[in-house]
């Protein structure tokens, strides 16, 4: 009855691919953790991005280290203005929705609630393998791994921050990120 | 007359007249239309996901004690504390409390109806607490003193000229007319008000018996900001927001945004099971969920139209309404607008003032189809009218009514009235009967036939 989510990976592949370019979120291919590195550090080149706060994960860990701008570990202290003061926010995620084009983050893949949402541009680092087909298996592997201690916040991000509110003219940006990045490896 | 019926009556009026402002809203919802149908034709079945999601909300509500004790049982181990408010007034007074103990300097509130049901911008103001709303459409209410027009659109009504012209005169900033200039005005302007409030304060689409998470739908990230910088959050909803599974959110979620938006997710679906937790890095120490019952538990009570409490106020229902559509959102001085605000607010705020909103429809059922969950709108105004007359007719009502019983029940009568109302026919249509002129002016009455019907009858079957 919802919407197709794909029957098989490559299907949810495919589908995930269509609804990121409609959401106007750029999705980005990579084949290993080294060329997702260098696409991060491509974006961060063009962007002319100063600083980037990252969360402190090993998959994370390699594409900060490769960045040309200042990278900063953003796990330990909270400091607000320093991260709203940061160009990008770099995380991981708990699953991707491809029905819907959703990205499933949460605080404890994200290092808390304000890296995914504060900075300017979000970018998400991802594996391929973390692709699932629709919201319902989305939510049913939060259960699976979170049990009863679920991490304080689990956010679908459908797209960048957007707002129709002026005479319905859809603008992105609102309060969120105005740019979102999934670079899938794998 | 009641004073909302007399205030409903005279802005309609005006309202209907105003080609232009219709003429703008019907612009408005075009793109809505369009995207709604496309995204509903990704389903692989809508009238099914229609069903589940009725299913799902009945299930809840129809069991509404013990899923939200469950629910609170879950929200308190995640370390949420729950506050229970019978009115507006508790409600009020539970906020106002945790504001005052916290000592807070500023407040930033995401978009919640609910708060608007209860007035508490005012209270909050009141007290001495600023308070700043941080949804775009809602700040632009806020900045021009009016209460939003439309529950998802707060500000669908107000051209980009005098949002500029708004913005001039309170933020200082220059006069432009691109939306999205005017989104980065505010979106600057917010963002220093997000860090550094010590409170945030949210509504909830869902609450999530199973898991003791509550669910936030928007597009903006400003409920994401509201919920992640301040060290204090509240979140108010009313009771009748529970679900039992967490999996009942697979479907809810993505029908509440093409229901009322035409996308296929809204932007930020965000669950909350509880402040801060040990090993993360950020969000508040304290987090508050006030639950509001404000006479959702007479609708309850109320088999019939129990199923108003299954709304998810997705707005789809005022989209399609013709009513709305004509005489716009503020006519109703409601906090709710609409099919589902015309149902509702007779029982949440007494049918004697506010029955005339039965009557705000053509009947046409166009919002019962649009509900995601399958709500009876159209059937609920007219058993609201029903109810009405019952319990407190009007003045019309008496004589009309008693007056049709009386002449029914007596043929002769009823054959004699008909002659004379054959003869006066043609007289009517000049006479200026109140009710009637408005009709009159541009529709004629037909030709009286000579004989009555049961005259022909007889004749052709003697
Ligand atoms: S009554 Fe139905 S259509 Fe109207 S807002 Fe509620 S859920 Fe949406």
């Amino acid at each position: 009855m919802a919407p197709d989510g794909g029957e098989s990976a490559d299907a949810s592949l495919a589908i995930l691919a269509e609804q990121l370019a409609k959401l106007k979120a750029v999705l980005i291919r990579v084949p290993d953790q080294a060329a997702a590195a260098q696409a991060v550090a491509e974006l961060a080149t063009a962007k002319n991005w100063k600083k980037v706060a990252y969360h402190g994960h090993p998959l994370l860990r390699p594409v900060a280290a490769a960045l040309p701008c200042e990278a900063w570990e953003a796990d330990a202290s909270f400091e607000k203005q320093k991260l709203e003061g940061c160009d990008a926010g770099l995380t991981t995620c708990e699953s991707i929705v491809a029905q819907l084009g959703a990205i499933l983050v949460s605080s404890a893949s994200s290092g808390g609630r304000a890296l995914s949402i504060l900075p300017h541009v979000h970018v998400v680092v991802a594996e391929a393998g973390q692709v699932v087909p629709d919201l319902g298996s989305a939510l049913a592997l939060a259960k699976a791994r979170h049990g009863d201690q679920m991490p304080s916040m689990l956010s679908f991000i459908t797209g960048p921050s957007r707002t129709g509110d002026i005479e319905r003219i859809l603008v992105l940006g609102a309060h969120g990120p105005k740019e979102l990045y999934l670079v899938l490896v794998g | 007359m009641s004073d909302s019926k007399a205030i409903f009556l005279k802005d309609a009026t005006v309202n209907a007249a105003d080609g232009d402002q219709r003429a703008f809203i019907r612009k408005a919802l075009g793109g809505y239309y369009l995207n709604r149908d496309l995204q509903k034709a990704r389903y692989r079945d809508w009238e099914r996901a229609r069903d589940a999601a009725s299913m799902a909300k009945w299930s809840a509500v129809n069991d509404l004690a013990d899923v939200l004790e469950k629910f609170v049982g879950n929200f308190e181990r995640n370390g949420g504390v729950v506050h229970w408010a019978r009115d507006a007034a508790e409600a009020r007074a539970i906020i106002l409390k945790i504001a005052e103990d916290n000592k807070a300097k500023a407040i930033v509130k995401s978009k919640c109806m609910t708060s608007e049901e209860i007035h508490l911008n005012d209270a909050l103001e009141k007290a001495g607490f600023g308070v700043v709303e941080s949804d775009l459409g809602e700040f632009i209410q806020q900045l021009r003193g009016e209460a939003p027009y439309h529950f998802v659109f707060p500000c669908m009504h107000v051209k980009r000229e005098a949002i500029s012209e708004l913005f001039t005169k309170h933020l200082g900033t220059a006069p432009t007319d691109s939306p999205e200039e005017l989104t980065m005005i505010a979106r600057r302007h917010l963002r220093q008000l997000y860090v550094d409030a010590d409170i945030g304060i949210t509504g909830a689409n869902f609450l999530v018996a199973e898991t003791g998470q509550i669910s936030i739908t928007e597009n903006e990230g400003n409920a994401r900001l509201t919920a992640a910088l301040p060290r204090i959050h509240i979140a108010l909803s009313g009771i009748e927001k529970v679900v039992r599974h967490l999996d009942d959110l697979s479907v809810l979620l993505p029908m509440l945004a093409t229901a009322g938006a035409g996308q296929p997710m809204t932007c930020y679906n965000t669950l909350y099971s509880g402040p801060r937790k040990k090993g993360e890095c950020d969000g508040p120490e304290q987090f508050h969920l006030v639950l509001l019952d404000n006479a959702r538990t007479r609708l309850l009570a109320d088999p019939e139209q129990r199923d108003a409490l299954h709304c998810i106020r997705c707005g789809a229902c005022l989209n399609v309404c013709p009513i709305f559509k004509n005489i716009g959102g503020l006519a109703y001085g409601t906090t709710y607008q609409g099919p589902i605000g015309s149902v509702i607010t007779p029982h949440l705020r007494g049918l004697k003032q506010w029955n005339h909103l039965s009557g705000a429809s053509s009947l046409c059922g166009a919002c019962t189809d649009a509900c995601p969950v399958r709500i009876d709108l159209h059937h609920h105004l007219l058993h609201n009218r029903r109810n009405a007359a019952k319990e407190s007719p009007t003045l019309f009502d008496r004589v009309f009514h008693h007056g049709f019983n009386f002449v029914i029940k007596r043929p002769w009568l009823f054959a004699t009235g008909g002659r004379i109302f054959r003869a006066t026919l043609p007289l009517l249509q000049k006479l200026p009967v109140p009710y009637m002129r408005a009709w009159m002016k541009t529709r004629d009455l037909p030709k009286a036939p000579a004989r009555s019907f049961r005259d022909q009858w007889k004749n052709e079957h003697a």
